[in-house]
């Protein structure tokens, strides 16, 4: 058995901001366990600019905005162990993980964060009819295909959902000479930024075919087309609105979901909205000094946000560590009228911070109000020139207004259109 | 009157802009946008609009087939696939550095192409 | 290349077959027209061992399926191959369905089944907790279970290849010539000769027989398009639970896999072409449409995929598994449709028994019908899975996060006899991709390990053979 004061199961940018920000934080002892062979995660696929803007206030690739990171672990006496999948993570924090080297390790760790990011949404989530011939993958897969292996995914494609993955690999496979017939996205507006939209797609006249789906795939051994057809207001297809576009490949965009296996089995209990832990102010999950955060807490659109997030969690794990960290009374976050979800879904009521609460909108909205309230009283309220599903927001509590509330009590947190 | 409309991407909001331009071609007026930022991203991009490139390069010698790289820079718009020509030519040796020079001053944009990533 | 006899078909009953014959002292090919065995009804039907009351008395199904699921259970534990008794009940939803539930009992037992009983709503209840209120009473017969199908095939045409059987893939039959010696066979890699054919070609049994003249055998193509559920809702259904049956097959079943999966379906719908597996989004509607009639609770949110496959009924209802009339040495195994999986093992001794009519079978002096169980580094402890890295660093590495598969075993399965030569192949020996991401992240390391170990680049490497690339050229 190996005995480490932090354990951080996944060496993403959320699980290197972790565990430099316990390091800065006096934790001495951190073992970070990455099972792919760099360190870096999805990023290392992410070959496109636009990471980076608010943390380091530059335009940086996906492998520049790791590469930074894993600059600064070298500096310290983290220590890294890549290839090392993270099977178990038992009552009182015994990690068993598995690598090539070491065979099986178990390790005793007096705090642990988890850090696994996310996947792709699968086709067979989606119940689209047809052939299970080759040439469907998610955008995340042909990414990987084009940008790290170097091999060409498909000639003609069509994309289905227009979340950023998917504009991004549009614009990538047209670059590599590609022909991208369409994006097809199930919402009446589109998941991506705007500039994605602009940038991936009308940059390439490759047009985006809103409230649309794919209902059937064609093609015995290798994709030969799909079927598209237009949807109604209940996401449903509209019979005779079906069209045939001839393809080689299609690629899902449909969603991301928080890799949380090793969370559920070590019995944690999911938020159904985010799908990731429940966890306080420092990210501290119902077990005790289990943290989470980045993409396996709640999915996030920029990177930026997951450092800042992972910073909290590794700060929370420090304080834990050392037994400062403050647990206890605790009032509760909800999210209503047109707000999803909130992070964190709980506050110490003694904590000693101000707590930013992180949530999504489930429409768009234009000039709009947020608006928290507990009891009925108002706490406070942001307005909003516009509000959509696709960006976060967030509000910030003052420690002030968080210790005055009662025990137990609710913090709604709701729109005003 | 020529007219031109446009999709702002300074900021999340998306303002829908129009641009006009007068008879020699020049811009008249910049509509529809709720900030200074959308008047010059308007401005630039009817008139030289920019594009950062990011791609990836043949690895030559290494345990990578491909690394990936970017413009140091915006390049025009218009020159992406002729870049991208250039670019799927070229190759570096490994090992390759972050930031080291893949092609320099690329098709005389005074933009060179440089690695983003390590490769052994 | 000449053998005593060609076994043409690789899917269960060829494979069970092939098995059978690899006793004896005779030259046995398996030709199969796809890139791996179990590629056809095998692989897509409901993975389900039936007890054997359906079938009408006096009937070759009715015979076959009671014994061959009297075998099953010693089969699988010799071929390393999960087998779960779980039972089955026939619900009725009203007293005129219960008379249909007592029909089948008493045909039940005429054919032999044993462990048959008649239970009431009460009782159904009890066993099966998930069952809708409206169920009045079942039909339970407990020697049913669940087996998982392409798993029986690899291991049965694994353990046949030890014994010596020739595996030969992408060998599609195009015709078939007779001469003084027996058959040569014109395939798609080349002439083969044989002097005793075994036509288990499924789907094409009825095209195979042509080739020397016979067009007795009639068969009508009917499809069944399937969902899979999650795990996490595998313990829905205790038993297989049937609705009563029709003129169309067993209706819509709602049944636990092997693996721990729910599975529901089949539909069932005649149709021309006899290689189309596609899903409809009529067929996947009525699938859940039914499913609800017994398990109110089941949701297709939780599905992981869905598929269809394509049976060979037969026009005359029955398995036909005899002496060819039109060319002397050639013997059909053909219209195996369910309960087909339930008989392949009985199959396979019948066979060998019409074979031996004139064919002497003399067995080998050396000779396993064991085949040991693979590597599956997911059910091992810790300490076994210490001990077998330490043998073999290849199992540290896992490749397939959902289902914990490790690059060993998927080197295990390519290294195998008769093993996989795709991605789907892996998948199916391996389940690496099969999880909730469906590939998402191993897919591309699967490619590679395949092109490794097979010496090619990774755009070669294809899903399930043929055409089915995955990648294309380099981008550079």
């Amino acid at each position: 058995m190996l005995n480490y004061d932090l354990v951080v199961v996944g060496g993403g940018p959320a699980g290197m901001a972790a565990a430099l920000k316990a390091r800065e934080n006096g934790v001495e002892s951190i073992i970070v366990l990455e099972r792919a062979e760099t360190l870096g995660g999805i990023l290392e696929q992410c070959i496109h600019t636009g990471f980076g803007l608010h943390y380091f206030g530059e335009e940086l690739s996906g492998p520049e905005y790791a590469g930074r990171f894993m600059k600064m672990l070298e500096g310290t006496d983290i220590d890294v162990k890549v290839d090392t999948m993270v099977l178990d993570i038992a009552d009182g924090n015994v990690v068993t993980a598995v690598n090539k080297k070491d065979g099986l390790l178990k390790i005793q760790a007096k705090a642990v964060v988890l850090a696994m990011g996310c996947r792709e949404r699968p086709r067979g989530a989606l119940s689209i009819a047809g052939s299970r011939c080759s040439g469907i993958m998610t955008a995340g897969t042909a990414q990987k295909y084009v940008n790290i292996d170097g091999y060409m995914p498909g000639h003609e494609v069509v994309i289905l959902g227009s979340g950023d993955i998917g504009l991004i690999m549009a614009r990538r496979m047209t670059l590599e000479g590609a022909k991208v017939k369409m994006v097809c996205e199930l919402m009446p507006y589109s998941g991506g930024l705007t500039r994605n939209i602009v940038q991936c797609l009308d940059d390439f006249g490759i047009p985006l075919k809103l409230s649309c789906t794919v209902v059937a795939t064609h093609g015995k051994d290798r994709l030969e087309g799909v079927t598209i057809a237009k949807v109604d207001e209940r996401l449903q297809p509209i019979p005779g609105t079906e069209e045939y576009v001839s393809c080689d490949t299609l690629m899902l965009s449909v969603g991301l979901i928080p890799e949380n296996e090793l969370s559920k089995n070590s019995g944690l209990q999911l938020d159904v909205i985010t799908s990731g832990p429940k966890v306080d102010e420092y990210r501290e999950t119902e077990h005790a000094g289990v943290f989470a955060c980045g993409n396996v807490l709640q999915v996030h659109d920029l990177v930026d946000y997951v450092t800042e997030e992972s910073q909290i969690a590794g700060l929370g794990a420090a304080k834990f560590i050392k037994g400062e960290k403050v647990t206890g009374e605790c009032v509760y976050t909800k999210g209503i009228n047109g707000v999803r979800y909130i992070v964190p879904q709980r506050i110490n009521r003694e904590t000693d911070t101000d707590v930013k609460l992180y949530f999504r909108v489930g429409a768009v909205y234009n000039n709009a109000k947020i608006i928290v309230e507990c009891d009925g009283k108002e706490i406070l309220s942001k307005k909003k020139v516009k509000l959509c599903p696709g960006e976060m927001e967030y509000v910030t509590l003052k420690q002030s207004v968080i210790s005055e509330l009662p025990a137990d009590a609710v913090i709604n947190v709701r729109v005003e259109a | 009157m020529e007219k031109r409309e446009l999709v702002c991407v300074a900021c999340p909001l998306g303002c829908p802009i129009t641009v006009t331009f007068d008879a020699d071609g020049n811009v008249e007026s910049v509509t529809g946008n709720t900030c200074k930022r959308g008047d010059a991203y308007a401005r630039t991009e009817v008139t030289n609009p920019t594009r950062m490139l990011t791609t990836t390069v043949k690895v030559e010698g290494g345990k990578a087939y491909v690394v990936p790289v970017k413009s140091a820079n915006p390049i025009p718009k218009g020159m992406m696939f002729d870049c991208m020509e250039i670019i799927n030519k070229a190759s570096i040796k490994a090992p390759v550095n972050i930031g080291d020079v893949v092609v320099e001053n690329i098709l005389g944009t005074g933009v060179d192409i440089i690695a983003t990533n390590y490769a052994e | 290349m000449t053998y005593d006899v060609a076994v043409v078909g690789a899917g269960v009953v060829g494979g069970l077959i092939a098995r059978e014959l690899s006793r004896f002292q005779i030259k046995v090919a398996l030709l199969e027209k796809c890139n791996d065995v179990a590629m056809g009804t095998t692989k897509a039907n409901s993975a389900i061992v039936h007890g054997g009351f359906d079938a009408q008395n006096g009937t070759l199904k009715a015979k076959l399926n009671v014994q061959g699921t009297l075998m099953m259970p010693e089969v699988c534990e010799k071929l390393s191959v999960p087998f779960k008794k779980n039972g089955s009940v026939v619900v009725a939803f009203s007293e005129k369905e219960m008379d249909h539930v007592k029909e089948l009992y008493e045909r039940g037992i005429k054919n032999g089944v044993p462990e048959l009983s008649v239970i009431d709503q009460a009782e159904l209840r009890r066993i099966e907790p998930n069952i809708s209120d409206k169920a009045v009473g079942a039909l339970l017969s407990e020697s049913a279970g669940i087996v998982c199908p392409y798993e029986l095939t690899i291991a049965a045409v694994e353990n046949a290849v030890t014994n010596g059987v020739e595996f030969i893939r992408n060998c599609e039959v195009k015709a078939i010539n007779e001469n003084n010696d027996g058959y040569v066979l014109d395939t798609t890699v080349g002439e083969i000769s044989a002097k005793y054919i075994i036509n288990a070609a499924g789907n094409f049994s009825d095209e195979l027989a042509k080739m020397v003249g016979d067009d007795s055998i009639e068969l009508v193509p009917r499809k069944g398009e399937y969902y899979v559920l999650d795990k996490s809702v595998g313990n829905l259904a205790i038993h297989t639970i049937f609705q009563c049956p029709n003129e169309m097959g067993k209706g819509i079943l709602v049944t636990p896999t092997v693996d721990g999966n729910l599975l529901i379906g089949p539909t069932a719908l005649n149709i021309e072409d006899k290689e189309d597996i596609t899903t409809t989004p009529e067929g996947l509607k009525e699938i859940v449409e039914k499913a609800l009639k017994s398990v109110p609770i089941v949701s297709t949110r939780n599905a992981i995929t869905s598929f269809a496959g394509v049976r060979a009924h037969p026009v005359n209802d029955d398995f036909i598994i005899g002496w060819c009339d039109k060319s002397a040495n050639f013997l059909n195994v053909a219209g195996v449709e369910s309960p087909g999986l339930s008989s392949a093992p009985a199959i396979a001794l019948y066979v060998r028994e019409i074979l031996n009519e004139k064919l002497e079978l003399k067995e080998k002096t050396e000779y396993t019908d064991v085949r040991e169980e693979p590597v599956r580094f997911r059910h091992m402890s810790d300490e076994e899975r210490a001990e077998l890295i330490k043998k073999n660093p290849a199992y540290g590495r896992i490749v397939c996060r959902c289902e914990t598969i490790t690059e060993g075993e998927i080197i295990d399965a390519i290294k195998a006899p008769a093993g996989a030569r795709d991605v789907d192949g892996v998948k199916r020996r391996t389940r690496a991709g099969m999880g909730r991401c469906q590939g998402g992240f191993c897919g591309s390391k699967v490619v590679e390990i395949l092109a490794n170990e097979l010496g090619v680049p990774m755009s070669d490497i294809t899903k399930f053979g043929g055409d089915s690339k995955i990648i294309y050229e380099r981008t550079k």
